[in-house]
């Protein structure tokens, strides 16, 4: 049957990114150049961040605004710690700073999940425009937060020039460790999201996503699920965010700033919403033609690479516009899937219930 | 504490919430009758900024700049109603956000290629450089105060444009109930046009204003916009009521928050704890306003919509 | 008032602003009957049917179901108490198939959905029951077939087999023959027939003969009110209802037809 020879070249192509994301390392180091390794890295904590968003944004409908708080919530768990283990200071007068990548990351995406879950609680009383606003608006107030801490240097952040420790012999200033390290949780993170999506779980929050009136005219609170997904979604964005400043070397309140939101919804959007691979995609995408437009647009016009958002705010627009199911849709169709019955992501709105009306109490 | 000051501060909230209403009136109505999420309407903000200063120099009048900005961002506006946002009505709102983002990046970009990246100067006009006593002993800047005047006066304007005439009439169907209105026989998408015009011109007011009290750069409008966001979800998308008594609010309450609540704080904590924070609360207050409006009506202090 | 009532309206009130929409309903539904409700359109059938599913919140008044006062209870709440519905415009989950429509149904009502791992579309369970649903509907070869691209009179079969399969105490069906045609409202008719004595239900329908030929008991809403209440025939000959309802078509019961 046709269908199982595109299911046969859809994972031949999958497989074949996978392959090519396991030895990149060594194509990089035989070329010489050890500064993909730490791109990739970079790359590939972004997609576990886009592709938290896309549990609640692809899988959910929701459209959160402000997920990069969550990044940069995990991204402080660490930076704090840090500088309490350096100058042995207990953190908020209670807790031992450390560097302990164990502790860190977990701690990172305990703490994120439990801000996701009181700002989550919240929004979810709204929907449409004031939920889009609303999520921004609390980010913001993160922004503010953390910009007001003269104790973590305020507006300029956290040098954290020691990255986290792991046991035994792993070592995270490696970058080849580390690197792998990143690849395999977003490889673990995709194939647990794949299980979720289709989990009874998984498929009340799209049943919700598709018709929440009707979800809950079945009998699913969809609050409660929605709110799981949105505290999930707030943990692994932690998790990046932690991963993320061992990456980078430092945590300042610019990995909250709402433009890193909108950058995730990008990712997302481009790569594929409510796909498992789409927000990966995305994040290659994106921060691809961040590192490479400018020096193509510089090669074409000298010292226009420097104004290169100018191709991406009308590119983006033309994206929404006319290319809705993203690069995955690109490889599902080129795995001859074609006009393959992929329902659309986010209904149209004409024919749907009206939105403000609060469905709960 | 010292009455001067408090005076002062009031001020200031008063005119910071004139600014943002401004702003939100024409973003709510927006928001309202189309069911648009447009975040570019910062971007009108920080062109009408940049147009008030280009023709300020030109013309060597700060008045006349500013005159001439307004009717020039409506046209901008128009433009970009015309050209990007008129396919969007009908998209879901996720489509709205990445495009109003991607022109947010347009526009910083094009605004960056023409201007530059170097905040440029904006002075208010000599008449209104200096201070004028607005009670015996208390001076405040004169300019500030002419902001003042100016958006309670447009506050009147819009009040009575959309109470009295018949355009406003088409505005509060439009806003309330859209397929009523377009039952009775309302252009909405021309109507759209002109409420779309006239946010832009007086987001520009709003933009021209500013630059001359803080300074014209590029990404002022993000700044403004987000707290625009803050002052529609409490006052009620839809409701230009709403949005004035939420601007208001928040006006009032980051200016006192961050004026006062330090020194509150000293009253109770140690100074250099008090500092602390009293400067994180007050950088949070507007937000944790809206939190607890949003708890109490989630739909907002006044909405629009029955 | 009976005993047996699994689903009671007491004095149900509705304002908007000074608009009363609904004014002091009376209402029950008791095991296995079906209960029409009638009345012209702006009557207050919608307000009705909101209140009685929790997504309209009454001014005054309570709803009981199977003897629970379930007045405070969100929509969610009463459905996973035993209240299915179907909606007058058709209202299923485009994107799923009509087995995956019924199925998410049956997992509504088979409890909580925190099962984070195990695929839901390859739950033996909920697919058999599901299956069993749509064959008692007549979809059962269509299973595979994405619920968007069913024809209008089988969307509205797909309705009722979502609240069969979550073995309701009651059902509302709201104007179930909505928008059909003769054919498929003659279908649908035979398949309300077929489930009747099974399956309390509470029909709003404006199809005359729909209602007369299914309903036990009628109750007649004008204007928010409760005009008459009772057997169809004591229906039929009740002067206050030919007078506000049926005045305009003396022949009435079967002329009216449908929308």
């Amino acid at each position: 049957m046709d269908e199982a020879a595109t299911r046969r070249r859809r994972r031949l192509i999958y497989g074949g990114l996978v392959g090519f994301l396991l030895v990149l390392p060594l194509l990089a180091e035989a070329a010489g150049q050890g500064f993909y390794i730490s791109f990739a890295t970079r790359v590939l904590i972004l997609a576990l961040a886009a592709s938290s968003l896309n549990l609640i944004l692809g899988y959910g409908g929701l459209v959160s605004f402000g997920h990069a708080a969550y990044v940069g919530i995990g991204g402080y768990v660490v930076g704090i710690a840090f500088v309490h283990a350096g100058d042995g200071t207990p953190i908020l007068g209670l807790l031992p700073g450390g560097t302990d990548a164990l502790v860190l990351l977990a701690a990172a995406m305990a703490v994120s999940g439990l801000v996701a879950a009181v700002i989550g609680a919240i929004c979810l009383r709204t929907r449409g425009v004031a939920f889009i606003m609303i999520t921004l608006a609390f980010a913001q107030m993160l922004f503010f937060f953390l910009v007001s801490l003269r104790r973590y240097n305020g507006e300029d952040g956290i040098a954290v020039w020691q990255r986290s420790t792991l046991p035994g012999p792993l070592d995270l200033n490696e970058p080849v460790q580390f690197y792998y390290l990143v690849l395999g949780l977003l490889l673990a993170l995709l194939y647990g999201l794949n299980r979720l999506v289709a989990s009874r779980f998984g498929r009340a929050l799209r049943a919700a996503r598709d018709n929440e009136g009707r979800a809950q005219a079945l009998g699913f609170s969809t609050f409660r699920y929605q709110l799981t997904a949105f505290v999930l979604a707030g943990a692994v964005a932690g998790l990046a965010g932690a991963l993320l400043v061992n990456a980078t070397g430092f945590v300042a309140p610019s990995y909250l700033h709402w433009t890193r939101s909108g950058d995730l919804i990008v990712m997302v959007v481009l790569g594929g919403m409510g796909t498992i691979a789409g927000p990966t995609l995305g994040a290659a995408a994106l921060m691809g033609m961040e590192e490479f437009l400018p020096e193509l647009i510089d090669a074409l016009h000298d010292g226009a690479g420097d104004y290169w958002k100018i191709v991406l705010g009308p590119l983006l627009i033309v994206i929404v516009l006319f290319a809705r199911r993203g690069l995955a849709g690109v490889i599902e169709a080129a795995a001859g899937a074609g006009a393959l019955r992929l329902p659309r992501l986010i209904p149209r709105r004409p024919g749907q219930p009206p939105r403000r009306r609060r469905t709960r109490r | 504490m010292d009455p001067a000051l408090v005076v002062e501060q009031t001020l200031n909230g008063f005119q910071l919430g004139v600014m943002l209403f401004l702003m939100a009136a024409g973003l709510t109505l927006v928001f309202g009758i189309m069911d648009l999420i447009n975040l570019a309407h910062g971007s009108l903000y920080m062109v009408g900024a940049y147009l008030t200063a280009t023709f300020a120099q030109a013309f060597d009048s700060f008045l006349l700049g500013l005159l001439l900005a307004l009717p020039a961002a409506a046209l901008v506006g128009v433009i970009v109603e015309v050209t990007a946002l008129r396919t969007l009505y009908r998209r879901a709102h996720l489509d709205q956000v990445l495009a109003t983002f991607g022109l947010i990046l347009f526009f910083n970009e094009l605004v960056r290629m023409i201007w530059g990246p170097v905040p440029i100067r904006l002075d208010p006009p000599d008449f209104l450089a200096g201070q004028v006593e607005v009670l015996p002993g208390i001076p405040y800047s004169a300019f500030r105060l002419a902001i003042i005047v100016v958006g309670i006066a447009v506050a009147i304007g819009l009040w009575a444009l959309i109470a009295r005439t018949r355009l406003g009439m088409r505005i509060r169907a439009g806003a309330s109930n859209r397929p009523m209105a377009t039952a009775l026989g309302v252009d909405i998408a021309r109507l759209f046009t002109v409420v779309f015009a006239l946010g832009a011109a007086l987001a520009a007011l709003a933009g021209g204003m500013a630059g001359a009290v803080l300074s014209v750069e590029v990404g002022m409008g993000e700044q403004i916009l987000l707290l625009t966001f803050v002052v529609i979800v409490i006052g009620g998308i839809g409701s230009v009521r709403g949005a004035f008594f939420g601007a208001l609010l928040v006006g009032l309450v980051d200016t006192y928050g961050r004026a006062f609540l330090p020194d509150l704080l000293r009253l109770v904590l140690e100074p250099a704890v008090a500092d602390g924070v009293g400067a994180s609360l007050a950088s949070m207050a507007i937000y944790l306003v809206m939190a607890l409006v949003l708890v109490v009506r989630p739909r907002g202090l006044f909405p629009a919509h029955g | 008032m009976t005993a047996d009532a699994v689903l009671r309206a007491q004095g149900l009130t509705k304002r908007y602003g000074g608009l009363v929409a609904n004014d002091r309903i009376d209402l029950d539904v008791r095991a296995g009957e079906i209960h029409a409700v009638i009345g012209p359109n702006g009557a207050g059938k919608t307000t009705l049917i909101g209140q009685l599913t929790g997504a309209v919140r009454a001014n005054a008044g309570r709803v009981h179901l199977a003897g629970r006062d379930v007045t405070a209870l969100s929509p969610a709440r009463r459905a996973r108490l035993g209240l299915a519905r179907s909606f007058q415009i058709t209202n299923v989950f485009a994107g799923f198939s009509a087995l995956e429509n019924v199925a998410v149904a049956a997992q509504a009502r088979a409890g909580h959905s925190f099962r984070f791992w195990a695929p839901a579309d390859r739950d033996a369970d909920l697919n058999a029951r599901a299956a069993d649903a749509l064959a008692q509907v007549g979809l059962g070869r269509l299973a595979d077939r994405p619920a968007g691209a069913l024809a209008h009179g089988q969307k509205r079969r797909l309705e009722i087999a979502m609240a069969l399969v979550q073995a309701p105490r009651v059902v509302l069906l709201d104007e179930p023959m909505a928008g059909t045609g003769p054919d498929e409202a003659a279908d649908l008719l035979a398949l309300l027939g077929q489930l009747k004595g099974r399956l309390a239900m509470l029909l709003v329908e404006h199809d005359m003969d729909a209602v007369f030929s299914l309903a036990d008991r009628i109750t007649v809403l004008v204007e928010g009110r409760v005009i008459s209440a009772g057997a169809p025939e004591a229906i039929r000959r009740d002067p206050a209802v030919r007078a506000a309802y049926l005045g305009t078509d003396e022949a009435a019961p079967g002329a009216a037809g449908a929308r």
